[in-house]
């Protein structure tokens, strides 16, 4: 297993009132993230244990694209991670914020 | 262990135990104290069939039928389930789980079961015989698994050596007496050569049977610490979150 | 083939654990014990370089079924092919306890409601989950006696196999749908050790015809055979009707049950040999026909199984 914190600053909070969501499965080629309100504005963390070695800048590409799309201000996600592509891995950062976002 | 030995160790007071069709062992015996007790269970390492499954089932109901609060005692050497398609295709669950079910519903009904592992059990077999019991002790010759570890290689994809490196680092996965005392699923291990069988049994026999114990048991042995831990947070959140 | 009116509707086979007890219980009554929040998770898969997952598989709360008060506990499949281990072994067996204690008191739950979706003992953690197995059947057993319906419902990924099917059969009712699969010994493991020629793995139909919901259902091996989506499931998990408890009776009836099945049957090669010996017309065409007239087809044997 690899394991990698990244930090980042979106441009604003996250709305919405929902304090934690968990989206996606630890199955092979997918992954689960948990999402959980921090309490700051506009801080980002993003915590990666992964099965697959060595992708550590994908993930930094990944994840500076996902924060600069969707501004997840305020929020440190967790990720265990099954060898998931590129693709999947942006639809289920998006899929989490948005749940934490729209539903109550 | 042969049966004869066991039977010998266990009972110098007597029994009727014989080894019937099928290897199963039945009769009754007397345990030293003056305790009679039925005995009931599998020789030879036979694989445990529907067939086999479905008569001891039916010799606890039996014993089940006087509600005088007999102990039974089961003495096991099963090898794994059996494997085939045709008993798969009958409902193999059904016989092992209607096993494990009336083992248990003798306990409690106040029948004191003790299970005694003489040779091998494996995976369901293991779970529908010996596990079913209140208290477990393995005996010399005694062989639990949940599987092999050529097999658990097999499916974990790992090499056998790394295996069974790894087994040297922690009791969760090994087969064997000591691995599976350590995560609480073996009561007590006696050997012969410490001490009388027959005198042993009768402090057991004779013991307030547990709940069930065995995650406290893991957790005091360091073999499986988190279980129990575990299972009572979840109880008393469940508590705390009802109305 | 998926029969219109359902290929809309969500797919239970098809969905997530979460999925599942979301659309099982009244929307919105589920809470989580010990949820993923907690962290609370396996500290051996480590040891074999695989993620862990926050839950380790293994959802367990309570809900409202038509605001009745029910324990629940959901396997993910997909992960670690929905395993008993030590973690995810003592969140149900934590929840199977608490459940039955709570049997009398303003706690009480109308049932508890077992999402199989298994393969049965996770191997890396062998031991822990072979024994969780046998703490779960107690503990289901238990909340039996308590006088506390327990439910399987089995129509995953990962079916109901090794300790997971003795668990199914401890249960007080067995629901299942065609893609559902019980069986101890998977097809795959009693290839490995007998030979294709004992068990050919690769050859599907078989395999169903072997493990699957249908014959599990006209054999007496499960009590409801339902569609396989999302609603059917709710639907049988509100009929709760008349569970047989758990006491000498059911076992003495069971007995029975079981010992005719091998009289009757136990010299037949393969499935469709058991439905012609049931007089069921045109047996080799069971598997083919579609759930509505398979459930027809059910209900015409009259196929009430009492004891469990």
């Amino acid at each position: 297993m690899e394991t990698f914190t990244i930090r980042a600053q979106a441009p604003r909070p996250l709305p919405g009132t929902r304090a934690q969501a968990i989206v996606g499965v630890v199955a092979s080629g997918n992954l689960e993230i948990l999402l959980e309100r921090t309490g700051e504005t506009d801080a980002v963390e993003i915590t990666v244990e992964t099965a697959s070695h060595g992708y550590r800048t994908v993930w930094e590409a990944v994840i500076a694209d996902f924060v600069a799309r969707s501004s997840p201000g305020g929020i440190r996600l967790s990720i265990h991670d099954n060898g998931a592509r590129p693709d999947t891995v942006m639809l289920r950062l998006m899929q989490g914020t948005n749940v934490l976002e729209k539903q109550p | 262990m042969t049966p004869a030995d066991l039977l010998a160790a266990l009972f110098p007071s007597g029994h009727t135990v014989v080894v019937g069709p099928d290897n199963i062992m039945s009769g009754t015996a007397l345990a030293t104290g003056g305790t009679e007790v039925a005995v009931l269970g599998i020789a030879n390492a036979t694989p445990l069939s529907p067939e086999i499954a479905i008569t001891l089932a039916g010799q606890i109901l039996d014993i089940l039928r006087a509600d005088d609060r007999k102990p039974i005692v089961l003495l096991i050497d099963t090898a794994s389930q059996r494997m085939t398609r045709r008993d798969e295709m009958l409902g193999l669950y059904e016989y092992l789980g209607h096993l494990a079910k009336v083992i248990t519903l003798a306990g409690a009904r106040g029948h004191r079961t003790v299970g005694i592992l003489y040779g091998t059990a494996a995976a369901g077999a293991f779970i529908a015989t010996t596990l079913a019991t209140q208290t477990l002790i393995a005996v010399d010759g005694a062989h639990p698994s949940v599987m092999d570890l050529p097999s658990i290689a097999r499916v974990t994809k790992l090499p056998l050596e790394t295996l069974e490196e790894k087994a040297r680092t922690t009791p969760i996965f090994a087969p064997g007496v000591a691995p599976l005392a350590a995560t609480g699923a073996v009561a007590e291990i006696w050997t012969a050569a410490n001490g009388d069988l027959s005198h042993r049994l009768a402090t057991v026999l004779a013991a307030i049977p547990p709940a069930d114990d065995r995650d406290q048991l893991g957790a005091a042995r360091g073999g499986r610490k988190l279980a129990h831990d575990v299972a009572e947070k979840v109880a008393a959140s469940f508590a705390g979150e009802a109305g | 083939m998926i029969p219109q009116d359902i290929a809309h509707e969500p797919s239970w086979y098809e969905s997530s654990a979460r999925a599942r007890i979301d659309g099982v219980l009244d929307p919105g009554s589920f809470t989580e014990l010990l949820g993923p929040q907690c962290r609370i998770m396996s500290p051996h898969l480590a040891l074999f370089d695989l993620p862990p997952a926050f839950d380790d598989g293994m959802i367990v709360g309570r809900g409202l079924l038509d605001g009745h008060p029910v324990a629940v506990a959901a396997q993910e499949g997909q992960f670690m092919g929905g395993t008993f281990a030590e973690v995810s072994g003592a969140k149900l067996v934590g929840l199977l306890r608490a459940a039955a204690a709570s049997a009398g008191t303003s706690q009480t739950v109308s049932a508890v409601l077992l999402l199989l979706d298994t393969g049965g003992v996770r191997l890396q953690e062998a031991n822990a989950g072979e024994l969780a197995v046998s703490e779960t059947i107690r503990a289901v057993l238990a909340v039996r006696q308590a006088g506390i319906p327990v439910i399987a419902l089995i129509g995953g990924r990962a079916g109901a196999f090794g300790g997971g099917s003795l668990v199914a059969s401890c249960c007080s009712r067995i629901v299942m749908t065609e893609q559902g699969r019980i069986s101890v010994t998977g097809p795959e493991v009693i290839e490995t050790n007998k030979g294709a020629e004992e068990f050919d793995s690769r050859d599907r139909a078989l395999v169903w015809r072997v493990t699957g919901g249908r014959s599990r259902a006209l054999l007496g091996g499960a009590d409801r055979y339902i569609r396989g989506d999302v609603a059917s499931f709710r639907a049988a998990a509100r009929d709760r009707a008349n569970p047989p408890a758990f006491d000498i009776d059911t076992m003495r009836a069971e007995q029975v049950r079981l010992e005719k099945r091998l009289e009757r049957y136990g010299d037949c090669h393969d499935t469709p040999e058991i439905w012609a010996r049931m007089n069921l017309p045109d047996p080799a065409g069971i598997s083919e026909i579609d759930d509505a007239a398979f459930i027809e087809r059910l209900a015409a044997t009259g196929g009430a199984h009492d004891a469990r």
